[in-house]
């Protein structure tokens, strides 16, 4: 391997990564915020690339320029899916876990039939975007602009998640809720509703991550499920609920699919992440960065 | 039954009551099997003897994962691995070397099992989602490398030939009403297995580990072996329907037999029925099948998506309204009712 093909996939790598840890980020959110694992999370990213593809067909505009309205259409079905399902099952008394599992599972089904039904089955693309197809060449190593684009964009969530987890109120009641989900009513804070504005805020994370990908990637009613498994992956690599973990986990799953894919055919690019996820619990049962 | 501590262990003097308990739980077995071996008879239709053979295996099936997941507490959302072991091992050894589906299951069974354990071994180790996760990982692999494997047909998959109908090869062109008693004799021989278990030292074992595995340990259960052994029964099992659907069909790809919607499939009919019950997959099987079936062929043909939504709909009202599962509306009311007679 040469020096120059070395550093393309290192770089295409790293890109990819960085939207993996995007996608991931939200569903790392949550289970740190309260245990649950949203098996609809997949199903999230879908909506956020149809709501990409539906508004620019309306409104013509560069799928860039809509980003903040699929995210915010993305933070209201967060909140919906918490206040309407999640919250139920949070109530069961037994086989919380299983109850918690299957009910996330069904709203996933339940969103890809709402999506098969609105849109069909065909395979879509988003028309039109300023980036679309175009490449850097940076001296030799050729990078495509949406990833690129979306790499910074990850970065920039990263940052402001951060800032908005140590600066803000709700920040402040994000982290006192997951400490001690009891004393945190103790002090005034509505627990129900942090919850809902959590899952708000991760589906937002989830949405950015959709809106970014729609630039480049197809779309159809079943593509989330092929990310989310990834995503399930990241989140457990780095530690379930551990924000930097996702953002390192990410990187790494983007690096080890990027250099599988040129030992292993195309088509097993996948095998290496899964591999490598299987290492890392078998030695540390609860990731990387994970709490016991 | 409901309380599944070490304590439960009957003692000595209502002995002849749980036994007489046990005899009445076979008794109601026998009943409840044999009017199902007959409603093929009632029931000419084709696409409804179709359905009826997709129940029975999605109950034994989801039994077999109820050992596992119901009854020793550990989630496990890659039993699609298992299935497809049965269904490639059947056919394989069918296609190729000519040893008929009653051989191939029973060596997609044993060698199942021998997966089952082999993987046991680093994953119990796991905790929770970590362990659901990991099950997930392991199968996707194993879909990932029968994909890419010629010799068991890579993506094309397996064709079995066309042979005259008999219960030797397992094949039946014309009549369905064999594969429905192959299915009703699978399903009731792991009830059967199930019922042998639950009241054996291992079925308080597996319920101790699953209620909470520290205390279980610190009371001198055996937990590691406690689960070792109930994945490699339930992955056996598992097995023996990935072998059965294979012959039925007559055709496997790697999609058709191991992809992830498999393993939720085995998993959901138990848990809508009831985990960690004896009736639990087939009342749940039995409710989720035909309605998924019948939904799919008189609003699924268009591809609109709204047998999916259905469906989607169906599974969170279950699981939000029912979190024990559906038998457990028959016990309270029968609780309930022992209340209102002792004043």
């Amino acid at each position: 391997m040469t020096a120059q093909a070395l550093a393309q996939v290192l770089a295409s790598g790293l890109l990819m990564g960085l939207i993996y840890a995007l996608i991931a980020v939200g569903l790392s959110l949550i289970f740190g915020l309260m245990d649950v694992v949203n098996f609809a999370h997949g199903e999230f990213l879908m909506l956020a690339m149809y709501a990409t593809f539906g508004l620019v067909v309306l409104t013509h505009l560069d799928p860039i320029v809509l980003m903040p309205v699929v995210v915010a259409l993305l933070f209201v079905l967060g909140g919906c899916a918490y206040l309407g399902v999640v919250r139920f099952a949070m109530r069961a008394k037994a086989n919380q876990g299983m109850v918690q599992i299957f009910a996330t599972f069904g709203l996933a089904i339940l969103l890809q039939g709402a999506a098969q039904y609105a849109f069909g089955t065909d395979y879509r693309n988003v028309p039109g975007s300023w980036l679309g197809g175009r490449t850097l060449d940076a001296g030799g190593v050729f990078l495509p602009w949406p990833q690129i684009f979306g790499a910074v964009v990850s970065l920039a969530a990263f940052g402001g998640l951060h800032l908005l987890m140590s600066r803000t109120d709700f920040g402040r009641a994000l982290e006192a809720t997951r400490e001690d989900q009891g004393a945190v009513a103790l002090v005034g804070i509505d627990r129900n509703r942090v919850f809902a504005l959590g899952w708000g805020l991760g589906a937002a994370l989830v949405g950015l991550a959709g809106a970014v990908l729609a630039v480049f990637y197809y779309i159809h009613p079943q593509v989330g499920a092929s990310f989310a498994l990834i995503a399930y992956v990241t989140v457990a690599l780095g530690g379930f609920g551990s924000v930097g973990g996702a953002l390192v986990a990410g990187i790494v799953v983007g690096l080890v699919e990027a250099f599988t894919a040129v030992i292993l055919p195309p088509a097993m690019k996948s095998v290496g992440v899964y591999a490598l996820y299987l290492a890392v619990v078998f030695v540390r049962p609860q990731g990387l960065f994970g709490r016991l | 039954m409901t309380s599944t501590t070490l304590a439960a262990v009957p003692a000595a003097s209502p002995e002849a009551g749980f036994a007489a308990r046990r005899r009445r739980k076979l008794l109601v077995a026998a009943v409840v099997f044999a009017a199902i071996a007959a409603l093929p008879y009632g029931i000419t239709d084709v696409y409804l003897q179709n359905v009826l053979i997709l129940t029975l295996m999605y109950a034994a099936l989801s039994q077999s994962w109820n050992i596992l997941g119901g009854y020793c507490g550990q989630i496990s959302l890659g039993h699609a691995l298992y299935f497809g072991i049965g269904a490639y091992a059947t056919s394989v050894l069918f296609v190729n070397y000519g040893i008929v589906a009653w051989g191939g299951m029973l060596v997609g069974g044993v060698l199942s099992a021998l997966v089952a354990l082999a993987l046991g071994w680093p994953c119990f180790r796991l905790a929770g989602h970590y362990f659901s996760i990991a099950t997930i990982v392991i199968a996707e692999i194993g879909l990932l490398l029968v994909h890419n494997w010629d010799f068991v047909g890579g993506a094309m998959g397996i064709q079995w030939p066309f042979n005259p109908d008999s219960w030797w090869t397992l094949q039946f062109a014309r009549d369905k009403v064999p594969y429905v008693h192959f299915a009703l004799g699978l399903f009731a021989v792991v009830w059967f297995v199930t019922y042998l278990i639950e009241d054996s030292r291992w079925g308080y074992w597996w319920r101790a580990v699953k209620d909470d595995a520290q205390a279980a340990e610190s009371l001198g259960v055996e937990v590691f072996r406690s689960k070792m052994a109930a994945a490699a029964v339930s992955a056996f099992f598992t097995a023996i329907g990935g072998g059965f659907y294979a012959a039925y069909v007559s055709y496997i790809d790697p999609e058709s037999v191991m992809s992830f919607r498999f393993s939720l499939l085995f998993a959901l009919p138990a848990v809508l029925g009831g985990i960690g019950t004896l009736w639990g997959a087939l009342v749940g099987a039995a409710i989720l099948i035909p309605l998924t079936e019948i939904s799919r062929s008189y609003l699924g043909g268009t591809g609109s998506g709204i047998d999916l939504m259905l469906y989607g709909v169906l599974v969170m009202a279950i699981a939000l309204a029912r979190p024990e599962g559906i038998l457990s509306l028959f016990r309270r009311t029968r609780s309930a009712r022992n209340q209102e007679a002792t004043p």
